[in-house]
């Protein structure tokens, strides 16, 4: 039966419920990721010691701590495909490497927002962060489009990295300078929504469009390019 | 019967080095063949090609009437390729694995049930995850994917290696249980005896190839 007769949509839901299955599984981002997460934005504090400044950097904080702990989550999500050969036997198989690029993406997405949401509801009670309503609102939206955003470029890198040696230290190499601007788009967009600084929530929205040009630039790049830098 | 292999003078390079010289190979459905020969004598390339995994750089080469020159991509969906690992995710169940693989070729739950039926994989072994299987089990639960998959030629690397001896009787008569059902199997072992008794056919492979 071929695959290339099952509809793309098909192949893309059970690959993202695949991948959620397996962190069900092996609660690894409840009981690592997060705990991780959590523990990175406690030294940030420590480190700082001071509220007001907190509060100033809070945004970047969180943005960076999501960088840090995405980084595990990218290399746990193909680590669990080349333990046994599972990528490559989909790939031999002449499943969709598009479809299976954008159900993982679906997957790291999910997993990332729920890190996300941990991370700002921590700066809020650690950080002494406050938000207005549309604060709030504003915050919900940049952390939506800037997931969109890691988790194409993140599942690309991790893809590309895969198959090399030494991809524990090379994809963070290859990633960190890739999603340089989500990290600046989205802290400003959060600056924004925080109100750090004396900003307001409209400087915000300029920022959030840009994150959504390379939430769909790379969301593009990676379904084209997936298959081809694996089979490499 | 039909021919679902057509090799002539298939030749493939790996990198610089060519991999097969010259491969003649016909294989009927519902045959067993043993292509057996010394390490590097091009067995895996061979399984390879006819997965539509390498290119042909010379000679004629049709798999399930799919010409390997134009549209070997085609072929990957239609045929099994299992070599040293399984292609299992270890953090899901036998059952989720082969769920899994269901819905990436709409089979239905029924034929994962069978599959699993057939491969004993079933009862109590069907809730616990593959990382908890042993080497004979994880293999069966392979074998039963390319069942799900419904892949018409089974093209199996070594597929007696890691087996204990009851594992490898065992594996026998799933193989040949499997052919009964219509598939078509190929494969390269380095269990001589075993694998002669099994095959229908022996095809020797050295230098890259066939005779």
């Amino acid at each position: 039966m071929s695959t290339t007769g099952i509809s793309k949509r098909r192949v893309v839901i059970a690959v993202a419920r695949k991948d959620l299955t397996i962190e069900w599984n092996s609660r690894i981002l409840v009981n690592q990721v997060a705990p991780f997460a959590a523990i990175v934005m406690v030294l940030f504090a420590f480190a700082l010691d001071n509220d007001g400044i907190l509060q100033r950097v809070a945004p970047g904080l969180v943005w960076l701590a999501t960088l840090f702990s995405m980084l595990v989550v990218i290399q746990r999500s193909f680590t669990v495909e080349s333990a046994d050969g599972a990528l490559d036997a989909l790939r031999v198989a002449g499943v969709d490497m598009g479809a299976i690029f954008m159900g993982k993406t679906i997957a790291l997405m999910v997993q990332l927002f729920v890190l996300e949401l941990m991370l700002v509801a921590t700066a809020v009670i650690l950080y002494g962060v406050e938000m207005t309503l549309a604060g709030f609102c504003e915050a919900i939206v940049t952390l939506v489009v800037a997931t969109i955003g890691l988790g194409s470029v993140g599942t690309l890198y991790g893809g590309l990295a895969a198959g090399a040696r030494g991809r524990e230290t090379l994809l963070p190499l290859l990633l960190l300078p890739a999603v340089a601007p989500v990290l600046i788009g989205a802290t400003r967009a959060t600056e924004a929504a925080f109100g750090s600084g004396g900003t307001t929530v409209s400087e915000g929205w300029p920022w959030i469009g840009l994150l959504l040009v390379f939430a769909v630039l790379f969301s593009a790049v990676g379904t084209v390019a997936f298959g081809p830098l694996v089979d490499e | 019967m039909d021919t679902v292999i057509e090799l002539s003078g298939v030749v493939a390079v790996l990198g610089q080095f060519p991999a097969l010289a010259g491969v003649d190979l016909s294989v009927q459905c519902g045959e067993i063949v043993l292509l057996q020969g010394p390490n590097g004598a091009g067995k895996t390339s061979l399984l390879r090609v006819c997965a539509g995994l390498m290119p042909i750089e010379r000679g004629t080469g049709h798999v399930l009437g799919i010409d390997l020159a134009t549209n070997r991509e085609a072929i990957r969906s239609r045929v099994g390729l299992l070599g040293h690992a399984n292609g299992l995710y270890l953090d899901l169940t036998v059952m989720q694995n082969l769920q899994f693989w269901a819905s990436t070729v709409a089979a239905t739950a029924s034929e994962v049930s069978t599959a699993m039926s057939t491969m004993r994989i079933d009862g109590r072994l069907a809730d616990v995850k593959a990382s908890q299987l042993s080497a004979g089990q994880r293999r069966r639960c392979a074998l039963a994917s390319l069942i799900v998959r419904r892949a018409e030629i089974w093209l199996l690397d070594e597929p007696h290696a890691g087996l204990d001896a009851a594992g490898r009787d065992e594996l026998d008569a799933l193989l040949r249980s499997a052919v009964a059902s219509g598939a078509t199997v190929v494969l390269a072992s380095h269990e001589r005896d075993r694998a002669l008794d099994l095959a229908t056919r022996t095809v020797t492979i050295d230098g890259g190839g066939a005779a």
